[in-house]
Parts: structure tokens; sequence; C-alpha cells
């Protein structure tokens, strides 16, 4: 065997080690990875009682209810199987939209509201000009047999907020 | 078929004279794809329906982060070949490619940043992505630092090298990371089996941004490699002769 062959091998064995130990490691800390758990994984019981954690879904469609005379919102997030209702007093994030992905830190209260202290907007990875998204939205009116889950709609939006 | 033209690579008087001839034949298309990329993203393009103009912002976020990768995979590819083979000119060429990658990674969490703040609510969260994004720039960062604690050249190659060819297990991980995890970033728009998720409209720039970048990448790396060269050569003949004194 060559020198020259034997560092090939060498290099080869460093990457395919170094592969297998990160795979291991990222597969063992899993759950510490994740950003957020979803609202299946909160109704498992995945998340240990009364800790801080990060809920994250989809803000069902109709359900943003604001208190009068305060910040406080209230909204459900769902993964299409499970709903976690969720309390928040704050601003919320430009993006957003009843329909569109949420992912909000904060702990459940006994009476299974989850009680946020910070809400984030989750953009997906779909772009398109006002124009097209306004006449999706009017097909999809036309047409409208309830709302798929993770059906490739834009959610039903205020004109685009310019200068932002 | 021969391989002188290979082996020719290996060669420094004969790299540094092509990367000097080679650098405006990428140097000047880049300038002119940025300048047409911009023009096209941030005029031809129309806003986004949600984001409206604050999309802009991918035009120049997606190619730094691209090139943050691809950057350090030519690096990781260059100090490998340079640990088999031992060959100088290619551990010029990751050595060379380092600040780059590590501006390219800086530019991408910067704007990243910039347009999480109004959009997600947050400028930075410990996301998978975002996370691992910032691990690349510390491994740049890190091999930057260690070849500039170790006197000798051809120690501070090998060790570095080793540093390059391990940190690339971050490559795919930062790819990935928006699929495998729950994560706050979004899935790839562009850079996925499926058809993009952006219109033609949209999409032409970012492409043609891309592909600016590729080769402004390929300049830098040209210009920095013929620095490198002269530095390592310094005590060399032939430098005198190519530099004409």
């Amino acid at each position: 065997m060559t020198p020259r062959r034997r560092r090939l091998i060498l290099v080869l064995g460093i990457v395919a080690g170094v592969s297998l130990a990160g795979a291991l490691a990222l597969n063992a800390f899993k759950r510490n990875v994740t950003f957020f758990f979803d609202p299946t994984a909160v109704s498992r019981g995945e998340v240990a009682a009364g800790r801080a954690f990060r809920l994250g879904g989809m803000v069902t469609q109709g359900s943003l209810k604001r208190a009068p005379g305060s910040l406080e919102v209230r909204f459900v997030v769902t993964d299409f199987s499970h709903d976690v209702p969720v309390s928040y007093t704050g601003v919320l994030p430009d993006l957003f939209r009843e329909g569109a992905g949420v992912v909000a830190h904060g702990s459940m209260r006994g009476d299974g509201t989850f009680v946020a202290d910070e809400v984030l907007a989750k953009h997906d990875e779909k772009y398109m000009p006002p124009e097209v998204a306004r006449s999706l939205k009017r097909r999809h009116g036309e047409s409208r047999t309830g709302a798929a889950p993770g059906a490739a709609t834009p959610a039903p939006t205020p004109p685009p907020s310019t200068g932002s | 078929m021969t391989w002188t033209w290979f082996h020719r690579l290996g060669s420094p008087p004969y790299v540094y004279g092509l990367a000097r001839r080679l650098t405006p034949w990428l140097g000047w298309p880049a300038a002119l794809l940025i300048l047409g990329g911009l023009w096209g993203g941030l005029a031809l393009a129309p806003p986004d329906y949600q984001q409206g103009d604050g999309f802009r912002i991918i035009y120049v976020h997606a190619p730094s982060a691209w090139m943050s990768l691809m950057v350090y995979t030519t690096m990781a590819i260059a100090a490998g070949v340079g640990l088999i083979w031992r060959i100088k000119v290619a551990h010029a060429v990751a050595a060379s490619c380092a600040p780059i990658g590590a501006s390219f990674t800086f530019a991408a969490l910067v704007t990243g940043a910039l347009w999480g703040q109004p959009m997600w609510g947050t400028y930075w969260q410990w996301d998978p992505r975002l996370t691992s994004e910032l691990i690349l720039l510390f491994l740049y960062l890190g091999y930057m630092g260690l070849r500039a604690g170790i006197e000798d050249t051809q120690r501070a190659d090998r060790a570095s090298a080793v540093l390059a060819v391990v940190g690339v297990i971050n490559v795919p991980i930062i790819h990935y990371s928006v699929t495998w995890w729950n994560s706050l970033h979004q899935a790839p728009s562009v850079m996925r089996l499926a058809k993009p998720t952006l219109p033609a409209s949209m999409l032409v720039p970012l492409l043609v941004m891309l592909l600016g970048f590729t080769l402004l990448f390929g300049a830098l790396l040209l210009v920095r490699l013929r620095a490198e060269i002269l530095t390592r050569e310094r005590a060399s003949s032939w430098i005198r002769e190519a530099l004409g004194a």
C-alpha cells in the first residue's frame, strides 16, 4: 500500500467516522435540537408539565380574538389533528396570520391553555406577487370545499404592508 | 489522454499565471451579473403578497448562504486533496477560501437577522438552521485561527486541513436542518427536488445573483490564491521573473 493510498483511506475514514458520530449524536439529541413541539406532541405528553417550551403549528382560521382595551390576544394553534388554545399579551409580528405558521414560547396552564410570553411568525417557503395571491384566493373562495390541511393556499391577508 | 494538465495544477508558477489570466474572466461577468441581479431583484421583481418589499433581502441573503456552504465544500475538498496528494497549491486554495467563506457566512447571518426582526419578530433564535450556520462561521474562524497560530506553513497546512475535512459534516446538517427538525427557518424554496416555490419573475433575479456570487467567489479566490502563492514562494527564483524584477 502506497503512503498516498494510506492517506486517502485515512481522510475518507475521518469523514466516515465524523459522519457516523454526528448522526448518532444528533439522533440522541433529537428532542433537544427540535425548535418547537407540535400540538400532537403536546397532547401525547412529550413535554414535562410546568416546563417552558415552544409550541409550533398553524393558527386556526377565525380563532384570533383580541381582548378589548388590552394587548391580550387568544388564538388556537393546530397541526390538523390536535388543537392547543394560546393566550398572549404583546405585539404580534408582521407575518402573524390566521392560517399561517406560528411558534410561541411559554408554558401550559392547568386548564390546558398555553400561556405565551413570546410569539414568532413562521414564514413558509412560498413567495408570490400580490395579484397572484388575490386571484388564488378568489378562485379558492368560489370552489370552497373546506380548508384542506396544509393546502398551498395563501392566507387571507390584507394587501401587502408597504414600507416594511 | 495525458495527465500533464492535471500535474501542472500542482505547480505554483503555472497556477499563479493561470490565476492572473483567469481573474478578469470571472470578475467582470460577476460584476455584471450582480448588478443585473440586483436591478432585477430590487426593481423588476414584484413585491411579495405577505412581506411586501421586505422579501427582497432574499437576493442577498440566499446567495450568501448558498455560497457559505459552497465555499466550505470547496475548502474541504482542496484541504483533503492537499492532505492526500501533498499538493501545496491545494493547501493554498483551502487557505484562500476561508476568509471569503467567513464573509459570506457573516453576510448571511446579518441579513437573516435584519429580516427576522420584522418578519418573525426576533433577530435571533437558537433554531437548528441559525445555530448550525453560526457554527459554520466559527469553523471558518477556527480554521483561520489555527493556521495563524502555527508558524511552520507545512504543519499549518496539515493541521488546518484536518479541521476543514472534519467540519464538512456541518454542510449537510445546515442544508437539511430545516427538514430534519422543527425549525423557525423556512424550508428551501429553490434548492429542493420539487419545483421552486417562487414565480419566474422572482426566481430569475435570484438565480442571476447566485451565478454572480459564484463567479465573484471564483474571482476573489484567484486573487487571494495569487497572494497566498507569492507569500509561500517568496524565496523562489520564479517570483522575481514573474514580477519582472
